[in-house]
């Protein structure tokens, strides 16, 4: 790879040509937006940038990054991510996907690409709905949900996107929203810096097939009230004085409390950096659902081996103690016998 | 019943010590847990090693361990050993070792009369017996009165003899299989000394072992020598190889290999993307063990993530491999597609085995080949290369990576659970000699945008080939982006005009067409050019074919034989090859793919002859098919 200082960029040059097909209104461009807008503030080039993708909405993302790109099939990103991040380490590997596409149909590819922290930047929109297939309920849509599919009222219980990235032994863990440019591209900073797998949800408005869905939390009079934000080393509390804050009880439970009842040294310290996923893991529990004080920013940031480069290890010990393959020696490693 | 060469043995002769025969076809039979695969494969790999020409069939039960003592549980091992060249492994063993009852009547079916049987006359207690579901013994009550039957104290031999080596009684039983494998080994002349440094090499970490293997081997070994019971002892004489380095291989081994040679005559780092399952796992294992070779090795949490990681390897320049067996490939249909519409290189190997669903999973069969051809939604065309005998598979693997990268196509490898897991000997190839394989990657922008940019267009074909540019990310201007959506041919930009779909549907079946041109065109072997019925087979009936086309010139048919390596697209020359014949026989362990295939294609009769028992053809089998064709025996 060249050597020579990264070129300057600005947004303009991360964008492709293609013209962006998304709803007008819809959560998606402003996702590409705060990424088009953060790339050139990485020090990264167009050309070790590659945006891999599943199908769905969200999925339709690579088509419009200049960068190297591949919309593969529905749910498999990640598997494809992982074959691209091991053979190539010199290459910036994001996923972009949904949460139809991340959690039902390639829930398997995401919960392995964690637990083996494979170096990609993983960023799951979630609208708590199937969009591109016109409105089904989706593995996060609240219980009881009405939709096309479900008349009556989805019966599934959701999944809660961080709390099965924690379980799934996700080495980095966050959670950002589509109204907060800032916020988003401090969360896809921190990711794309950190070595392994990295895991974004994203509140994304689908404002055709589940409009307003994160309306009473990401609502900007609701905000300061109702996000709560997540810093490493910081007491956490929010509210528009911060008078709200989050405490855990003896039993373990965490609690949303007024600051001025407890005083602000029996508040929870964020740690992110904490071995234990467990503390992480009850800071996702905090809401049950995005009605309820939820925390966004950074859950978990542990640094853990990262697979393709374990993998490139064994390869280069492998060389080492037995000298680079050689074909003909590698044909004569069982018994041999010559004839004539 | 006609003598055929295949078993022909001579006569025992009384006086004589030792005898010389051409062939000989011995099958271990035992428990699953009794190690006659091992037994077995040490046996093969001594008469490989003394120069015979021989050929395998590992025959076992899909259970780890299948309730000890019953038919379900038995696993066999059958090898031929010739002086002369063989294509299969026997039709019918002349040899059978019985360690136990059940061995003996899952067996003792094939045989014919005057076959010897060795057996474990230890095993044949009343609960043993019981168990196998014989009523009676058959030692004694005569049912075996067409075979010359020896009933040797295997166990308690083998007891006897590692008593004083400390081991208990019920460890020393392990070592029975030695004992067995000693026995036959004098009584067809193997030499002592590559099976006693296999056993040190082995078990070096188990002295205990160590020891009563080797001292079960040395005693079946001088059972046979001093126990007066058997007449004689055989040997097979040497085999007429041409001159060459040879080894011992298997099919999946040579498959392995295939793959890193072709990684090296590429330069393309050989990425396996897979997840376990028989036959084919031993690819995987075999790739796992050789990181020297830069070799990335994978094992996915699917097989779509096996195929998935591909892909995505192939995307970043490397040579993607995924591996697998008839369900894996159904799980791999939709990725395969996708790959259709990336034109990127990739291979898809299928061992196949016995379907449908799970099947028969250690059995062999050829029932995959509709679903390579046709098995994915759309027009998704893509090549097929099939293997036909276990070294072949190392040049299949190369044919296979140079068409896919060549042609930027996924290409589906066909082996099977009989050429996976059987051996041969293999004349070692000169690596030096294989022809290097060009990945040719996209270096600079291809096209000049209407304001006279210089661009990339990633599906700007050449013209020859109508391969697109493979462009790996790293380079700056050739940025593109790629997906399973329609594109417009040459910009390669999402495209849903009705006619340029029509003209992308074209462009890529006629890509895999166009391999016609750029493959070798079939071989008939047919000397005197004068016969009247072509057997045309592909894959792992070509062992059986070619006994049988052998035999039955022999009896004065005018039988021609063909066999296809590349099934999509066929070679150009094939339909006139068919034209040349007033009759074809295909013999496939399937209910007839490639009849069903050969006639869309050519309008030719060509007649199925199927077999789907999970087991290769015997010769004689389609030596009978061969007759019905050409009006009984010539
Ligand atoms: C194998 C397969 N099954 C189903 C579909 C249809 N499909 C396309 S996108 C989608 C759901 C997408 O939902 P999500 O991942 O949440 O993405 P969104 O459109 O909401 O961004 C489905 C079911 C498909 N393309 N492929
Ligand atoms: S359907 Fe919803 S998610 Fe999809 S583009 Fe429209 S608004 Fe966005
Ligand atoms: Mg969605």
């Amino acid at each position: 790879m060249t050597t020579t200082a990264v070129p300057a960029t600005t947004r303009k040059d991360w964008a492709s040509d293609q013209e962006v097909r998304w709803c007008p209104g819809c959560g998606d461009y402003s996702i590409l937006a705060a990424v088009q807008m953060l790339l050139p503030e990485l020090g990264v080039r167009r050309e070790n940038t590659v945006f891999l993708s599943g199908i769905g909405c969200a999925a339709r993302f690579p088509y419009y990054m200049s960068t190297y790109g591949m919309h593969s099939i529905h749910g498999r990103a990640p598997a494809i991510a992982t074959g691209l991040a091991t053979t190539r380490p010199d290459l910036d590997v994001w996923v972009v996907t949904g949460d139809g596409d991340a959690l039902s149909i390639g829930g398997n590819h995401l919960i392995h690409a964690l637990r083996r922290n494979v170096r990609m930047t993983i960023l799951m929109f979630n609208n708590q709905i199937y969009g591109l297939t016109k409105g089904q309920y989706s593995p996060t849509s609240e219980l009881a949900k009405v939709t096309k599919s479900t008349p009556f009222g989805s019966l599934d219980t959701p999944f809660n996107p961080v709390s099965l990235a924690l379980g799934a032994e996700a080495s980095f863990v966050a959670r950002t929203h589509d109204m907060d440019r800032q916020h988003m591209q401090e969360m896809f900073r921190r990711a794309h810096e950190h070595e392994g797998a990295a895991f974004v949800e994203i509140y994304q408005n689908c404002n055709v097939f589940n409009d307003a869905a994160f309306e009473k939390i990401t609502g900007r009079e609701a905000r300061s009230a109702m996000l709560v934000p997540l810093v490493h080393g910081e007491p956490i509390r929010f509210g528009k004085e911060l008078e709200k804050g989050v405490v855990q009880r003896p039993d373990g439970r965490l609690e949303v409390v007024d600051v001025a009842d407890v005083g602000e040294d029996a508040l929870l310290v964020h740690d992110e950096e904490r071995e234990d996923p467990g503390l992480a893991f009850a800071l996702s529990r905090l809401s049950r659902g995005p009605y309820e004080p939820t925390p966004i920013g950074v859950f978990r940031a542990v640094r853990r081996p990262e697979y393709g480069a374990s993998m490139a290890e064994q390869l280069a010990d492998a060389q080492e103690r037995r000298g680079v393959g050689d074909l003909k020696a590698l044909l004569r490693s069982g018994a041999t016998w010559t004839v004539g | 019943m006609t003598t055929t060469e295949e078993h022909r043995t001579e006569e025992h002769p009384r006086e004589q010590r030792k005898s010389k025969i051409s062939r000989v076809v011995v099958r271990f039979a035992g428990d699953s847990g009794d190690g006659m695969q091992l037994t077995g494969d040490r046996f093969t790999a001594s008469s490989a090693l003394f120069g015979n020409d021989l050929s395998t069939f590992p025959d076992f039960p899909a259970e780890i361990r299948a309730p000890s003592g019953t038919l379900a549980g038995v696993s066999a091992f059958q090898v031929q050993i010739a002086d002369l060249d063989v294509t299969t492994p026997g039709d019918v063993p002349n040899v059978l070792v019985a360690m136990n009852p059940a061995a003996l009547k899952a067996n003792v079916g094939v045989l014919e009369k005057g076959a010897t049987l060795v057996v474990n006359a230890d095993a044949f207690d009343e609960r043993s017996l019981a168990k196998a579901g014989y009523g009676s013994n058959p030692l004694s009550d005569g049912s075996l009165a067409a075979f010359t039957v020896y009933e040797v104290p295997m166990t308690s031999i083998t007891q006897e003899v590692c008593k004083d080596a400390g081991v208990k009684p019920r460890d020393a039983e392990r070592s029975k299989n030695f004992f067995a494998l000693g026995l036959v080994s004098w009584l067809y002349t193997r030499p002592v000394e590559p099976t006693i440094d296999w056993i040190e090499k082995r078990f070096a970490d188990k002295p205990l072992v160590l020891e009563a293997n080797a001292r079960a081997f040395r005693a079946g070994y001088h059972f046979g020598e001093t126990a007066e019971l058997f007449e004689a002892s055989y040997e097979v004489g040497p085999a007429q190889f041409p001159p060459g380095e040879y080894t011992q291989i298997s099919g999946n081994q040579a498959l392995a290999w295939g793959l890193i040679a072709a990684s090296k005559l590429s330069g393309l780092p050989l990425f396996l993307g897979s997840y376990p399952i028989t036959p084919a796992s031993d690819i995987l294992h075999e790739l796992s063990r050789r990181k020297e070779f830069g070799v990335r090795t994978f094992q996915a949490e699917d097989e779509i993530a096996g195929i998935g990681s591909a892909i995505g390897a192939a995307f970043g320049g490397s040579l993607g491999v995924t591996t697998t067996s008839g369900p894996g490939v159904d799980l791999k249909s939709e990725a395969i597609g996708l790959a259709v519409n990336l034109e990127l290189p990739l291979v898809v190997v299928d061992v196949q085995r016995g379907g449908p669903s799970t099947g028969l999973p250690t059995k062999a069969e050829q029932a995959d080949l509709l679903h390579a051809m046709y098995g994915r939604h759309g027009e998704a065309p893509v090549p097929i290369v099939a293997a036909r005998t276990p070294s072949h598979c190392f040049d299949a693997a190369i044919e296979a990576v140079r068409i896919a990268v060549k042609y930027r196509t996924p290409v589906l490898l066909l082996s099977d659970g009989y050429l996976a897991n059987g051996a041969e000997p293999w004349r070692l190839p000169d690596v030096d000699l294989l022809e290097p394989i060009d990945p040719a990657f996209a270096t600079a922008p291809n096209h000049v945008d209407a304001d006279g940019t210089p661009v990339f267009w990633p599906y700007l074909r050449d013209p020859e080939t109508l391969a697109r540019p493979w462009a790996p990310p790293g380079i700056p201007g050739l940025e593109h982006r790629v997906g399973g959506l329609e594109k417009a041919d040459g910009s390669g930009s999402v495209s849903y005009d009705p006619a340029n779909h029509e003209r992308m549907v074209r462009l890529r079946a006629a890509k895999i067409d166009g391999i016609a041109r750029d493959i070798p065109p079939v071989e008939v072997d047919d000397e005197a050019g004068d016969a009247e019925l072509l057997v045309l087979g592909w894959g792992s009936t070509y062992g059986a074919i070619v006994a049988a086309v052998r035999r039955a010139r022999a009896r004065g048919h005018r039988v021609a034989h063909a066999h296809l390596v590349h099934l999509h697209p066929f070679p150009e020359n094939l339909g006139e090859v068919l034209a040349r014949y007033r009759r074809v026989l295909v013999p496939e362990m399937n209910l007839g793919q490639l009849s069903r295939l050969v006639r869309a294609e050519y309008l030719v009769d060509a007649r199925s002859l199927s077999k789907v028992q999970g087991v290769p053809f015997r010769a004689r089998e389609i030596e009978a098919a061969i007759d019905a064709e050409l009006g009984g025996p010539a």
